[in-house]
């Protein structure tokens, strides 16, 4: 692909949670190694409880990790940053600010007039105009996760962690935003590691997919995604894709894989 | 509409209900002493002739007023430091937990004790009995935060004294609100007790005043009509704080 420098570097990292006090301990993850180049969008898909989420905590500084380190730009994470932004599964807006003031959250350091430019801006971006001085509780599912977004990109962060924020939303409006993540990505051109357990979905936003296994989770492979945007979804590349990413994920479900054996084309 | 009608129609039928009943009730058993509902209503127009009326809320609501803020100045801020750190908190809660079943009505003779028959005596007993229930809230409410806003925060780099202000305090503005409502209900009814002991004013002190001079139990149900009237426009005050856009997200379920 491009020649675009590593931007994020994850060097063996593992895992283990200490069990509550019965010396249990459960061991999450071991041996990730893994590289995103700075501009490109990977997506990490793995079954419930392999420890995506808690890997992404990871990357993001929010979560110590038991063994490895992650480098983002060469020098190892030690904590949250703001030049790179979390939007979380649960929706982390702030219910008790506007929609504007969440926007503004993050760029409150600057002039007034910079962040009511910078907030107007995003607003339009993602399609919220008339809705700046409403409570996320006034919001559906899909604006309020577009609110998120908003805030996310207002400080202009290199790099965005996105763990399943399209999970809560229904059908429809989990495609649109996929489309709309997608436009912003290509304009914006941050770098972005997206975890979902949904393969449709990382077939159609990632440059890479990251096959996650169960745990103690290693990476079972790791897939190009060679597909022009926007991609045809009923493309045979991209089935073809898609069936690689089930197949990668189906060996975890004991052998019974359910493209293992498709039948031989005619 | 229809609803309305019910909602406005159901609870009159009710109190007339209940206003018969106990009008009856007197009537039958011929009681000299017991009011009938218009001798109780008859008793407040006579404490307003007598100038005593407001006089007596005034001083009641004066009581409440002090001792209340005075809790909610203490109350928020130790129970937001308490619920954050946990030294803090491994080191006070099992103390607050022990003086918080304490019944204020016991706290009586140690308030006359240390404050003598003055207003002072009252108001530290309004003082302690909502100082509990807003400090534990308070505690509750921010051991409760959701994580996901604490580590959005630390993503934008706020920390510290910010972080108390933009998040931690707006994050439990709801539940401490819950806390100081059921305060503040709590601090009406310990007012009255103490103001049967340790002042000479107040609606407390009106009707065991009420009793002892002359056994004039309309006077003594017009008090406490009073008492339950005001206690219940104190409780509607507060429950505007609900509405407010900073807080309404934290009740929306409530509402539904």
């Amino acid at each position: 692909m491009t020649t675009a420098s590593i931007k994020i570097h994850l060097r063996d990292l593992g895992m283990t949670f200490d069990g509550k006090g019965n010396g249990t301990s459960i061991r999450v993850f071991e041996r990730i190694t893994l590289e995103a180049r700075e501009g490109e969008f990977v997506c990490i898909v793995g079954p419930s409880g392999c420890g995506k989420t808690t890997l992404l905590n990871i990357i993001a500084g929010f979560v110590k990790a038991t063994e490895g380190d992650v480098l983002i730009d060469g020098s190892p994470v030690h904590g949250p940053d703001r030049r790179r932004v979390f939007i979380f599964q649960e929706c982390g807006i702030f219910p008790w600010l506007t929609v504007e003031q969440n926007i503004g959250f993050g760029i409150m350091d600057r002039s007034r007039r910079e962040q009511k430019e910078h907030i107007d801006h995003y607003i339009t971006m993602v399609g919220l105009t008339g809705f700046g001085n409403a409570y996320p509780s006034e919001l559906s599912g899909g604006m309020r996760q577009r609110v998120e977004i908003a805030r996310a990109l207002v400080s202009n962060p290199d790099v965005l962690y996105m763990d399943e924020p399209f999970g809560a939303l229904d059908y429809f409006t989990r495609l649109r935003m996929r489309a709309e993540l997608i436009s912003i990505w290509e304009r914006e051109k941050k770098t972005i590691l997206f975890v979902t357990h949904d393969v449709e979905e990382a077939v159609q936003l990632a440059d890479r997919v990251v096959v996650m296994s169960r745990r103690p989770a290693t990476i079972r492979t790791v897939i190009d995604v060679r597909l022009p945007r926007p991609r045809d979804l009923d493309s045979l590349h991209y089935i073809e894709v898609r069936n690689k990413i089930f197949e990668a994920m189906g060996l975890d479900h004991s052998g019974l894989g359910v493209h293992e054996k498709s039948p031989a084309p005619l | 509409m229809k609803k309305r009608l019910e909602v406005l129609l159901l609870p009159l039928l009710v109190v007339f209900l209940f206003v018969s009943v106990w009008h009856i009730a007197v009537k039958v058993s011929g009681s000299e002493i017991f009011p009938t509902p218009v001798e109780a209503i008859a008793g407040i127009a006579e404490l307003f002739r007598y100038g005593v009326l407001f006089k007596y809320i005034v001083a009641s609501l004066f009581r409440v007023s002090i001792g209340f803020l005075l809790a909610l100045i203490i109350g928020i801020p130790a129970g937001l430091l308490i619920g954050w750190f946990s030294r803090a908190f491994y080191a006070f809660n099992p103390i607050i937990q022990v003086l918080r079943p304490i019944s204020p009505i016991a706290w009586i003779p140690v308030a006359i004790l240390w404050f003598g028959l003055s207003d002072l005596a009252p108001i530290f007993l309004i003082f302690l009995s909502s100082l509990f229930p807003i400090l534990t809230a308070t505690m509750a409410a921010v051991q409760n935060i959701q994580l996901v806003y604490l580590r959005a925060a630390s993503n934008f780099g706020v920390r510290g004294l910010a972080l108390f202000k933009k998040i931690i305090l707006p994050a439990t503005m709801p539940q401490i609100i819950t806390g100081v409502r059921l305060a503040l209900g709590v601090a009406w009814l310990v007012v009255v007790a103490a103001e049967m002991i340790a002042v000479n004013s107040g609606l407390g002190y009106l009707i065991i005043d009420a009793r002892n001079a002359g056994k004039r139990y309309d006077l003594v149900v017009a008090g406490m009509i009073l008492i339950g009237a005001i206690g219940l426009c104190l409780d509607l005050l507060i429950r505007r704080l609900q509405r407010l856009d900073e807080v309404r997200w934290g009740f929306q379920s409530m509402m539904q």
